[in-house]
């Protein structure tokens, strides 16, 4: 019987912290929707001011949830694949392949449109997904994905990247300069509503697909061996596993830049609260790494009204001293 | 009935040729011991025999079946592993660990059956894991922690128990409780056995067949009655042994000489 309950307790334990998350969700967008630069009153009828802005500010949430919910999965996933905490979406080099997109389009060919849509996030695809490609074939063996190649490789390939990108930039006008800075340390303004809506779309579909995969990826974060023992076949699980993350941190970054942080703490805040089980952890942590990213947008918003701060600097500034209190709490318990 | 039979295999690593053309089968229920010194390739055997190295030539089959062409997920269900020691690093409870060994049963998108939950309840009544089934797998004892991971395997049903030196991180106490545990699956549960051991004491106390290896081949074959004898075990470890009979089960027991104590030195 003591299976059956603690079966059944930890399963409510899991939908009980989802709704939780969901819950502070819900509040967090409601609050950071009403408040902002410009006054709404909240008594008085709206006008049609108001409402372009209501419009424009819950775009903004809807990205920071896509975004931000994206960039937390697609850590849970790196972290298991490679059964290292300090992973995040950014080792794998997709986002320096991105950044370099964003920067040639910008600074090298001074696009500022392609197929009714701005230039930017499609050029920064297309660069994320060069770099995926790179990275792949270079750690392929035979076949095979050796985990130990992939990290490495994503991690000189961004490195490379990333010098190819400041090259650029030391060369590039002002008027550039600022634009891309500004994308760099990661942006949650919507460009156009087409793109945040693509950029749903996929990373949505990307993390159900995830989570149809979490009783694979519990597998794997006890080894490969260990999983391949279990009946998970390892090479396929692992290519499928690392085309999901990419394409969330590809898609993020895209249109949102290198918001950074997100990826690596929302997943240890998320299995410090309720374990490892990754049936549990995947959606708790698109819900929580959503609303964690509005509420940093939030505060890059108000800090310094009506000036923005970059939301890559709020995430690192809020969410570090509470994490590092979070795990002095919990390792005192133990 | 033979259940697990490996017909000339040879391979290894890249060029490097580790296991040479070696044969062997067994019937199910027993309880297979292999044996030597390091690099003798023990561990590479069970590896090939476990699905996870491919062999450059031969042929392995699990009732019959050649496991290189079954679907990874029908193997599961036969044939488990149990390793010295996992590393688990993130914060699994034993249940959840335990649940992992039905993923060869389970279809991603439903959960858990009733079938499901009464392998699990079983498997951790056998292994009398049930005290602690929600608490987080590293804050158990080395011990606990190998009950919970032969609790997985069993979750799987095998037929077949693959086992890498299964007690070397324990004290003698709990070798005993382990060893107990695993003898007495292969007795009451009828399932195969083939474990690795590097103590040669625990090995011919618990296991009816030993093979005792030495550079990639088998340097005999038989009860331990057969192989722990002092004339082998010299040859093949190159080292002095003393072999008693221990008087309580009878089995042959290993005793070592040291070189210092053998010239007379400092005595």
């Amino acid at each position: 019987m003591q299976v059956r309950e603690a079966s059944q307790i930890s399963r409510k334990r899991g939908r009980k912290a989802f709704i939780i998350a969901a819950a502070i969700l819900v509040m967090v967008a409601a609050v950071s929707v009403y408040f902002g630069a410009a006054k709404i009153g909240l008594l008085s009828a709206l006008t049609d001011m108001d409402k372009r802005i209501l419009g424009l500010r819950a775009g903004r949430i809807l990205l920071a949830l896509t975004v931000g919910g994206g960039l937390s999965v697609a850590g849970v996933i790196l972290q298991g694949l490679m059964r290292n905490p300090l992973c995040e979406p950014y080792v794998l080099g997709i986002s320096s392949g991105a950044a370099l997109g964003a920067v040639i389009s910008t600074i090298v060919l001074g696009v500022q449109s392609f197929l009714g849509l701005s230039a930017l996030p499609i050029w920064a695809f297309l660069g994320a997904v060069a770099a995926f490609i790179v990275v792949y074939r270079i750690s392929e063996v035979n076949g095979r994905i050796p985990i130990q190649n992939l990290l490495l490789t994503g991690v000189i390939v961004g490195a490379v990247l990333s010098s190819v990108v400041i090259f650029l930039v030391s060369f590039s006008d002002k008027e550039y300069l600022h634009t891309v800075m500004w994308w760099l340390l990661g942006n949650l303004q919507i460009f156009d509503m087409k793109l945040l809506l693509s950029v749903m779309v996929i990373v949505i579909t990307a993390v159900v697909l995830a989570a149809l995969n979490s009783r694979e990826l519990n597998a794997i974060s006890l080894g490969e061996e260990e999983a391949a023992h279990l009946g998970v076949d390892i090479e396929k699980t692992k290519k499928r596993l690392f085309i999901i993350a990419s394409v969330i941190t590809g898609a993020a970054v895209s249109a949102a830049g290198m918001i950074g942080f997100v990826g690596l703490i929302v997943p240890h805040f998320v299995r410090l609260l309720i374990g490892a089980n990754h049936r549990a952890v995947i959606p708790v942590s698109f819900i929580a790494g959503g609303a964690f990213l509005i509420f940093c947008d939030f505060i890059a918003r108000m800090v310094m009204v009506p000036a923005e701060v970059p939301v890559g600097v709020i995430t690192a500034l809020c969410g570090g001293p509470f994490f590092l209190y979070l795990l002095r709490k919990r390792s005192r318990i133990r | 009935m033979t259940l697990l039979n490996a017909e000339s295999v040879t391979g290894g690593y890249g060029r490097e040729v580790v296991i040479k053309d070696i044969s062997f089968s067994t019937t199910s229920g027993s309880f297979v011991g292999i044996i030597g010194p390091n690099g003798a390739g023990k561990t590479t055997f069970l590896r090939m025999l476990s699905r996870v190295l491919h062999p450059a030539s031969g042929r392995i089959t699990v009732d019959g079946k050649d496991i290189y062409k079954m679907p990874v997920k029908e193997f599961a269900a036969s044939v488990a592993f149990v390793s010295s020691e996992s590393g688990v690093i993130f914060p699994f409870t034993c249940l959840e660990i335990v649940m992992m060994g039905r993923f060869p049963y389970l279809h991603p998108l439903r959960g858990e059956s009733e079938k499901d939950i009464e392998a699990v309840e079983r498997a951790i009544e056998m292994t009398d894991c049930s005290g602690f089934v929600s608490r987080q797998i590293d804050q158990l004892s080395a011990g606990e922690r190998q009950r919970v991971f032969i609790a997985r395997a069993l979750a799987q049903e095998p037929r077949l128990i693959f086992l890498d030196e299964p007690t070397s991180h324990l004290d003698i106490s709990h070798q005993v409780q382990i060893l107990d545990l695993i003898k007495d699956l292969s007795e009451r549960g009828n399932i195969t056995i083939v474990a690795v051991f590097h103590d040669l004491n625990l090995a011919s106390e618990y296991c009816d067949t030993l093979m005792l290896m030495d550079g990639g081949r088998i340097a005999a074959l038989g009860t331990p009655k057969e192989v722990i004898s002092y004339e082998l075990i010299e040859k093949v470890y190159k080292t002095v042994v003393v072999v008693r009979d221990n008087p309580v089960s009878g089995k042959p027991y290993v005793l070592l000489a040291p070189r210092i104590k053998r010239k007379g030195g400092l005595t």
